[in-house]
């Protein structure tokens, strides 16, 4: 079996939720395999993250350089095509790193790509047997990779619950004399933050959540009417914010706030695993939904197959009334 | 600039209801409605700003087969120069590196400047755009939500965790994966779509491409079935009629604190 890496994120020195995903995924391909871990960064840090892997991994990889001080994919790509074995299996998490860096890296190993996976059932020699979604999370599919000249996997956060985070106690390794020539073409500047709303839908413990399925801007004020006799808060889901018909700060998801409301109102949302992220702490969820077979139907605690147009303005009613 | 835009053909998830067929090879396809992936709009949306920014000319291209044709010319409509369909029988099954290594030998063929996918398509792959960028040892930055031209340089923002902006510098030609919200992408009425009808678009094959190791039987990456996931636990699904629901649903929210 081939040996196989996990590339460990990091922040402050502390390692991410997905280190220990990465382990779990990683015994489900080969029970028996001696799983390593690379962390890349400079100074401080570093060491604090390799301690962080060392509790998920049997080996750890340090890789301290000042080029790798921020994670720039165009740069660790590099890193990993010269450090990494021929024929070997990289696991990497489904997030914005991941996405960056993973596709180039399997054409630049010549290895298989598989993104976005949310299952592994094993291997069958050097086929890898895994799940994934597609169209929105309303099909799922088998697929097999073959990594005959070795695979990159990106797996999607949560997907690998670390029940048992065993096999660690590893050993850290500093391979920085290994890293090679890892000049790139796309330089990092900075970070700028998201800008702050006027409304903070991290407070409530109540929203009203809004999706594609509210089809009109001039709908939004149904959606504020009834959050209004409800005493909660409007926030919603991407495509509402693309459209500009709610602000940013509005966002539920990955790439929007974290909330840990109460009760949660997903009013024509599909139920996308980026906008599921960002719901934590098991609020009671209800949606409200159209569609039978929408995703958000097996995550949410009350379900209602209605028109939301038709749902928002009865609801408001009653409650009001 | 020369800017080439990939865009895919895919079924709209947002207008359909997804069923799997009875074998599980495929979705049920026949009564689907089909549309520009969502993430490519904003691909072609941005290619289109630049160009009447800076100057040069938008090329949209597809692998697909004669229906895609319809795609581009609606990028076309939208203001796109130029269409390429690249549709050969020989492309059917392939994956992610297939596809790009198709659209690699399209590049090939022109001279680009820039080339833009979108962030992900309907399998949720996310994969086309980084594979093609490595094909043609090219820069390449995902999930783009800025663009400023800065000489034969771009200055790029990434949208990354929590709405976050990632802000790179990217030397030219390079290759971007376009995130939604950019941009707002024109809206395209029944007009400009006729007026782009009888454009001609040039297709190309396998032959005239030089591609070969496509299609299903190069495929590393190889779907086996769809299949329904055992169902999970699933929410109560509330029945009766839209007053009775509405009833049943206050006196739940008000056990669980979510109404007064
Ligand atoms: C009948 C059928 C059988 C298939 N069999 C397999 C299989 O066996 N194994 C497998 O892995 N996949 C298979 N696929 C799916 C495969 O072709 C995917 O399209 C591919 O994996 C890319 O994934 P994606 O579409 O999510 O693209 P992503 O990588 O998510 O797309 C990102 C961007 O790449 C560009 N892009 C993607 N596709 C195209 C295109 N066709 N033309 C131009 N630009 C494009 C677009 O800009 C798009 O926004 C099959 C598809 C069909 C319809
Ligand atoms: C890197 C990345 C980050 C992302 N980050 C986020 C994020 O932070 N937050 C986020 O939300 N998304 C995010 N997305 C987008 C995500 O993948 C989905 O595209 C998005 O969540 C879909 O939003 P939606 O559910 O509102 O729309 P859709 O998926 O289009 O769903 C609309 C739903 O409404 C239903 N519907 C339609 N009309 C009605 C009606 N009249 N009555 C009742 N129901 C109706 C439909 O059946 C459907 O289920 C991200 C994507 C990427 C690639």
């Amino acid at each position: 079996m081939a040996q196989i890496f996990a590339y460990i994120a990091h922040k402050n020195g502390v390692v991410d939720d997905t280190a220990a995903e990465l382990a779990v995924a990683a015994k489900k391909i080969d029970a028996s395999a001696q799983v390593t871990a690379i962390v890349t960064g400079s100074g401080a840090t570093l060491d604090a993250a390799c301690q962080g892997a060392a509790k998920a991994y049997a080996q750890v990889w340090k890789i301290n350089k000042p080029e790798l001080a921020y994670p720039n994919a165009e740069v660790v790509r590099k890193l990993l095509k010269n450090i990494v074995p021929a024929s070997s299996i990289v696991l990497v998490a489904h997030d914005t790193f991941g996405m960056d860096l993973g596709p180039g890296l399997s054409i630049k190993m010549d290895a298989a790509y598989a993104s976005d996976v949310v299952g592994i059932d094993g291997a069958d020699g050097s086929t890898l047997k895994i799940v994934r979604q597609e169209f929105a999370g309303m099909a799922h599919a088998h697929m097999t990779v073959n990594a005959a000249k070795g695979a990159v996997l990106t797996l999607r956060p949560g997907s690998f619950q670390a029940g048992d985070a065993a096999g660690g106690a590893g050993a850290v390794t500093d391979k920085s004399g290994d890293a090679g020539d890892l000049g790139a073409k796309r330089k990092f500047l900075q970070v700028v933050e998201a800008e702050t709303g006027d409304v903070d839908i991290t407070k409530s413990d109540v929203l009203v959540s809004i999706g594609r399925g509210i089809e009109d801007q001039e709908n939004i004020g149904l959606a504020e009417d009834l959050a209004k006799a409800m005493g909660a808060v409007v926030s919603c889901s991407r495509p509402i914010v693309d459209a500009k018909w709610l602000e940013k700060a509005r966002q539920v998801g990955t790439s929007g706030k974290t909330v840990k409301p109460k009760v949660y109102m997903a009013l024509g949302i599909s139920g996308s695993f980026q906008h599921l992220g960002g719901i934590k702490g098991s609020p009671f969820i209800v949606a409200v939904n159209k569609n039978p077979k929408a995703p958000i139907f097996q995550v949410a605690d009350v379900g209602i197959v209605e028109n939301i147009l038709e749902f928002i303005p009865a609801m408001t009613e009653k409650v009001s009334g | 600039m020369e800017i080439l835009v990939c865009v895919k053909r895919v079924p709209d998830t947002a207008e359909n209801e997804i069923t799997i067929k009875g074998d599980g090879t495929d979705i049920q396809r026949d009564d689907l409605v089909y549309s520009v992936n969502e993430w490519d709009n904003y691909a072609t949306e941005e290619a289109i700003q630049i160009r009447d920014n800076v100057g040069g000319t938008v090329t949209v291209v597809t692998v697909g087969d004669s229906e895609s044709e319809e795609i581009l010319r609606r990028q076309m409509a939208m203001g796109a120069d130029n269409g390429i369909l690249l549709a050969d029988g020989a492309f059917d099954g392939s994956d992610a590196r297939g596809i790009a290594s198709i659209l690699a030998a399209a590049v090939k063929k022109g001279k680009y400047d820039l080339i833009l996918t979108g962030a992900q398509a309907d399998d949720g792959a996310g994969a086309v755009g980084g594979m093609l960028a490595a094909m043609l040892d090219l820069p390449y930055a995902s999930l783009v939500n800025k663009v400023e031209v800065a000489g034969n340089k771009l200055k790029v923002g990434r949208e990354i965790e929590g709405g976050n902006q990632e802000m790179n510098e990217i030397d030219l030609p390079c290759v971007l994966s376009i995130q939604t919200g950019i941009n707002e992408p024109r809206y395209v009425g029944i007009r400009g779509i006729r007026k782009v009808a009888s454009v001609e678009i040039p297709t190309h094959n396998a032959g005239a491409l030089g591609v070969s190791g496509v299609g299903k039987a190069g495929a590393q990456v190889k779907r086996v079935d769809y299949f329904t996931p055992p169902a999970g636990k699933g929410a109560e699904i509330l029945e009766g009629s839209m007053e009775e629901k509405i009833d049943k649903l206050i006196e739940l929210l008000k056990a669980k604190g979510g109404l007064k």
